[in-house]
């Protein structure tokens, strides 16, 4: 049996929509590394890189132009907050990889500002991803990644690269920014694989 | 990462509604400054919340402390500052983070910013330091402030080498040279390093805080690469 801690009665209760060590908010709290990139929309582009290095790239009109979903999914950040119900707007990964010809399995997604994060490419397809680029019915602020980020509600929120620059799709895994720093290389929330060893 | 059982060896009040914690915890080899634990409590049903701190002691073996800022409503803050004694037991595991770190074998001088709880990692980076060191403390008012007695240590022994500056919001000293106000490019400009030292910038605090903060050293020339920031949200409690 676990250690009790003495006096501690807790308010909350389990949840089945809770991964394991999740405490449900109703805010939307934010988490950066570094100063927030302000990206103007007349200079924005948004590239799939393919291991070939073939490039297909989106300007903004271009890429508000594609057909788009209205996902209202859960998200998980493995600072231990979840939130319910978040309502997006953005194109399907399905979309924008329609027409590309790749063997890659692994994707890298780019952020303007540097950022990082790697993901296979089956948990970016068949619906599970997006680029997202307005929440709550209106444009996405630059803190919560605007102009468009990546949406993968399935994984850690760290994996929904904001800033979205560019997907590279790759034959071999490669690790990014968290996830040389000690993070989980995959970070399934129901699996609670928040760090390295988890 | 496993947990380990951590317990209360002591607790001291920084402020009305703040506490630093005295974790004792077998076989801690201690951390980098910066880091953080979570932290996990579990009631007599089995009930587990769960919490991330920063940590906010110089790192050593054995012994940690964090720092609490009590959030109205909240589910574990409250009971961290108000009813954990010594003796009790919690668990944690870390130390966890490796990129809003200060090593103490870095050279660069640092500014450390942090808007209210979040000056919590940042001590311990100013405890650590062993190189030049600024910390600019964005505070409601003085009776919000939290380290007092060790800031006012740390500024006293004046051997250049630690330098603290509060920035006061809403309630300022008596006496105090400026009216209480937000931290602006001017007060971040006195302070800053100049653009050539080299320097290292780690923000700290709430959401709102860092990214203001963040935007105005961006605005007054300095290199996004070299600013790390850690964001509090509104919640964490």
């Amino acid at each position: 049996m676990a250690l009790i801690t003495r006096g501690f009665g807790g308010r909350r209760r389990d949840d089945p929509n809770l991964p394991p060590g999740q405490y449900r908010t109703d805010d939307f709290p934010v988490l950066s590394a570094g100063p927030t990139p302000r990206i103007s929309l007349d200079d924005w582009e948004l590239a799939v890189v393919t291991e070939s290095g073939e490039r297909s790239t989106w300007s903004w009109a271009e890429f508000t132009a594609l057909p788009a979903d209205e996902p209202t999914v859960d998200i998980h950040c493995v600072t231990h907050w979840s939130k319910f119900g978040t309502r997006w707007r953005g194109v399907s990964l399905d979309t924008l990889l329609a027409d590309v010809e790749t063997a890659a399995e692994y994707v890298v997604a780019h952020s303007y500002g540097g950022y990082t994060t790697n993901i296979p490419l089956e948990d970016l397809l068949d619906g599970q991803a997006w680029v997202a680029y307005e929440f709550d019915g209106e444009p996405l602020v630059p803190a919560h990644g605007g102009p468009a980020r990546l949406l993968v509600p399935h994984l850690y929120f760290w994996k929904s690269a904001k800033w979205l620059r560019a997907l590279e799709l790759r034959l071999d895994d490669e690790p990014g920014f968290w996830e040389t720093a000690g993070y989980h290389n995959y970070g399934d929330p129901w699996r609670e694989q928040r760090y390295q060893a988890d | 990462m496993t947990w380990q059982p951590a317990t209360v060896a002591a607790a001291r009040a920084e402020t009305a509604t703040a506490r630093t914690l005295v974790l004792d915890v077998d076989g801690w080899a201690g951390h980098v400054p910066g880091q953080h634990i979570d932290l996990r409590l579990t009631a007599p049903d089995g009930y587990r919340a769960y919490r991330s701190y920063s940590i906010s002691s110089a790192p050593g073996p054995g012994r940690l402390e964090v720092t609490v800022q009590a959030v109205t409503d909240g589910e574990v803050s409250p009971y961290l500052v108000d009813v954990a004694e010594p003796g009790d037991q919690l668990e944690i595991r870390g130390p966890l983070g490796g990129w809003f770190v200060r090593r103490p074998a870095d050279p660069r001088p640092a500014l450390l910013i942090g808007g209210g709880s979040g000056v919590a990692p940042l001590m311990s980076m100013l405890r650590a330091a062993t190189h030049p060191t600024r910390l600019l403390y964005s505070t409601r008012s003085p009776s919000e402030a939290l380290f007092t007695a060790d800031l006012a240590t740390a500024r006293a022994a004046d051997d250049g080498r630690i330098d603290v500056t509060y920035v006061y919001t809403r309630v300022a000293p008596p006496g105090w040279p400026a009216p209480p106000g937000r931290l602006d490019a001017d007060a971040l400009a006195r302070v800053a390093w100049p653009r050539d030292a080299d320097a290292v910038t780690f923000v700290c605090g709430p959401t709102g805080f860092v990214e203001a903060v963040a935007d105005l050293l961006v605005d007054i020339g300095h290199d996004p690469a070299n600013i790390r920031t850690e964001r509090f949200g509104p919640t964490g409690g």
